[in-house]
């Protein structure tokens, strides 16, 4: 069903049709074009259904202008704009540092501990604030929902990959604190890549799931900074997962804690915990599928109790 | 030929309460799913009552090129109807067989956001209607020059007239090119030139051979594009056929003869407005009750009406309207505006329409009122409104002296228009000029 081309003949049709006869003509011409079969059928959905690829594939723009929106949005009216990327996680850094690092005297591998804590405050950053806004993300585009279709997957999806530009921009203050303590690149760092992904997966999937929870129960929007805080703690931020010895595997049932780890092996070159990686992108999938299907299964009322 | 728009068995089915519950809360869910073992039989006891059917039993076929109206009172299922071919919400049962792409407008600028600029949300609003990015570059310089922004199109839209944001909207949806277009009452925006002209480009896409679906209130425009008009009452297609019988249908429904309706029960308003009405009445200007006036008589409209609860700055009246569905005038009795609260009690509003006005026709009154309940400034007239539920005709009794003097056989024509006023005319001799 190329709906492209049927397009292509419409156009084509009614340029040529003389105006007497015009809607006739077209029409005729309509009806040869169309498909046997229907493009669109809409019945009543079992509980249970599968991805729509193609759709999602159709709307592929749309994706790519909501990412942009919300991109172009963010720092609109604000006096440091696009710095608060970076403000954020150094500021946080800064305080950690003297907190943790001076005072505490927290334990980091041997690794600075601006250098340790920033590394953790990055990826953390951009997961919290990709999570939050997703979650959000449904509840803010009730107009969108009541008034027009779409696969409603795009939007929290958009609010995650918005996220990866703060991400990126924070990437930069990062490199300048490497060079500053001298820290020499290995291959590791070509983990890097994997890790973003896994993280922003893990985003997606947490993000969608919350996202479609929020729009039936409006406690999320509360209970999600909550949520976020207690996780940051349970994630190996300020101190490192060494510190937990042989309950190490507690810790990383968060899928979190293999990625901040991981992250800090591949820029720091210190070794890689790879049943640690393996176990946080198992969860990071299965909590994807997971929140897939939750999501489909809750999205068709959405249009209703929003 | 094959229907581009198969529907069948359509329905769905809304739970009651859900307007002040728009949201469960966790707590809720989870205390309910604890008890739920001890609670099923009573559930399922409530649930017959505690749901209706927004829209049930709908069966129709639209064939390729078809231009559709569809018409029906608040309520009877239009807007739920669009959703559902729109696959905004699900249908409950039956389903619905699409052969083409389906574009719906169901709002004008959806998805805009005040702080991009004309040409972002162009591109953004574009999107979330479903056209590709080169679809709308290839048409993006008709969408700006249709919109009449071009100077404005890099300031952001939170900067725009309200005019200039509806004329964009508008101009971006216009020039969306799909087989089916679904299109809810969004001409009731913007200035009459810009409603003429997205009249106009409606037309025009009907006239490209493309199928479409218009709802709207105003019986004028449905006429104008669409042959072919659906009517909906309370959830089912009440009628389907051609449009003049149809909307006639439709306008008169309920009309009584002679001139009085009495409510029993007493009408209730819409939206929870605490107005009643119990009656209304026309007469002449005695108070004889007729239906029948000559143009030069006075009819007198009188309303029984009572506020059950007290009410802000309440106005009650009526529209007036050809029976072909042009509304001629619209006339509120808001002796009550500067009492601010009015107390509850049985009132009756009367006015006089004068003689020498209107022309020979049929007419109908449709009675309604409005008021503020607590929101401020909630203005609207449509909130209260009965349908037209009177009706009288005006004969031209042959002596004003502007009366139609036709050729013999010629007596059955008319003047045209809706007004025939006796002006006073002067007439002067005009003094010759030689050059």
């Amino acid at each position: 069903m190329d709906v492209s081309k049927n397009n292509r003949m419409l156009g084509a049709a009614a340029l040529r049709a003389s105006a007497s006869t015009a809607e006739t003509k077209v029409a005729s011409q309509i009806h040869q074009t169309l498909p046997d079969k229907p493009l669109v059928s809409i019945r009543p959905s079992t509980s249970w259904s599968p991805l729509n690829l193609r759709d999602l594939w159709q709307y592929r723009d749309l994706l790519y202008f909501l990412v942009l929106r919300d991109i172009k949005v963010r720092y609109k009216q604000t006096a440091l704009g696009v710095a608060w990327a970076v403000v954020q996680p150094l500021l946080t850094m800064l305080i950690f540092s003297f907190i943790f690092g001076r005072l505490a005297g927290i334990k980091t591998d041997g690794i600075p501990y601006p250098l340790f804590a920033y590394a953790g405050l990055l990826s953390w950053t951009f997961f919290a604030n990709a999570v939050t806004s997703s979650g959000n993300s449904l509840v803010g585009s009730a107009n969108l929902i009541t008034k027009v279709y779409f696969p409603r997957l795009l939007i929290p999806v958009a609010a995650v990959i918005a996220g990866l530009v703060d991400f990126a921009i924070a990437f930069v203050l990062l490199a300048v604190l490497m060079v500053y303590y001298r820290v020499e690149l290995t291959w590791q760092i070509l983990m890097l890549p994997v890790l973003m992904s896994l993280t922003t997966l893990l985003a997606v999937g947490i993000g969608m799931w919350l996202s479609a929870l929020n729009v039936k129960y409006r406690d999320i929007r509360h209970a999600l900074p909550f949520l976020i805080q207690l996780w940051f703690f349970a994630s190996p931020i300020i101190y490192p997962a060494s510190i937990f010895e042989q309950w190490r595997w507690l810790l990383a049932l968060n899928p979190m804690a293999g990625l901040i780890e991981g992250y800090r092996a591949a820029l720091y070159g210190s070794p890689f915990d790879w049943a640690m990686i393996a176990l946080s992108a198992g969860l990071t999938l299965t909590l994807l599928i997971y929140a897939t299907f939750t999501f489909r299964r809750m999205e068709k009322s959405f249009a209703d109790i929003i | 030929m094959l229907p581009i728009i198969r529907v069948e068995n359509l329905g769905k089915q809304y739970r009651l309460g859900a307007a002040q519950v728009p949201y469960a809360t966790l707590r809720d869910t989870l205390a309910g799913t604890i008890r739920a073992p001890f609670q099923r039989r009573r559930r399922r006891a409530q649930n017959s009552s505690n749901t209706f059917w927004a829209v049930k039993d709908v069966n129709f076929e639209i064939a390729p090129g078809e231009v559709v109206g569809i018409i029906g009172r608040n309520g009877a299922g239009k807007s739920t109807l669009l959703k559902l071919l729109s696959r905004i919400t699900e249908p409950t049962t039956g389903g619905i067989d699409l052969y083409g792409r389906v574009a719906s407008l169901l709002e004008v600028g959806t998805g805009f956001h005040p702080e991009l600029t004309g040409r972002e949300n162009i591109f953004l609003n574009g999107a979330i209607l479903g056209m590709r990015k080169t679809e709308i570059e290839s048409r993006f310089d008709e969408i700006v020059a249709f919109a009449e922004i071009d100077k404005f199109i890099d300031t952001p839209v939170k900067h725009y007239s309200s005019g200039m944001y509806v004329r964009l909207a508008f101009a971006v949806a216009a020039h969306l090119q799909p087989e089916i277009l679904i299109v809810d009452e969004v001409l009731a925006v913007g200035d009459s030139a810009f409603q003429k002209k997205c009249l106009g480009k409606m037309g025009d896409v009907a006239k490209q051979g493309r199928t479409v679906l218009f709802v709207s209130h105003n019986m004028d425009a449905i006429r104008r594009l669409c042959p072919k008009t659906l009517w909906m009452d309370g959830g089912r297609v009440r009628e389907v056929g051609d449009t003049y019988q149809c909307v006639s249908n439709y306008l008169l429904r309920g009309v009584t003869e002679g001139g009085r309706v009495a409510f029993s029960p007493p009408y209730r308003m819409e939206n929870n407005m605490p107005v009643i009405l119990h009656a209304v009445e026309i007469s002449d200007e005695a108070g004889k009750l007729t239906t029948l006036f000559s143009t030069r008589s006075a009819i007198r409209v009188r309303i029984e009406w009572e506020n059950v609860a007290p009410i802000y700055k309440p106005r009650i009246g009526f529209v007036m309207q050809t029976s072909d569905g042009l509304d001629v005038l619209t006339a509120l009795d808001a002796n009550s505006w500067d009492i601010e609260w009015l107390p509850p009690g049985r009132r009756i509003s009367t006015c006089l329409i004068p003689g020498s006005l209107l022309n020979e026709g049929e007419y109908v009154i449709d009675v309604g009122g409005d008021g503020n309940t607590g929101h401020p400034d909630v203005f609207d007239f449509s909130r209260g409104r009965t349908g037209a539920i009177l009706r009288f005709e005006v004969e031209d009794d042959m002596t004003l002296p502007n009366k139609y003097y036709g050729q013999e056989g010629f007596r059955d024509a008319r003047w045209p228009g809706v007004l025939l006023l006796n002006l006073p005319w002067q007439q002067e001799e005009a003094a010759l000029e030689f050059s």
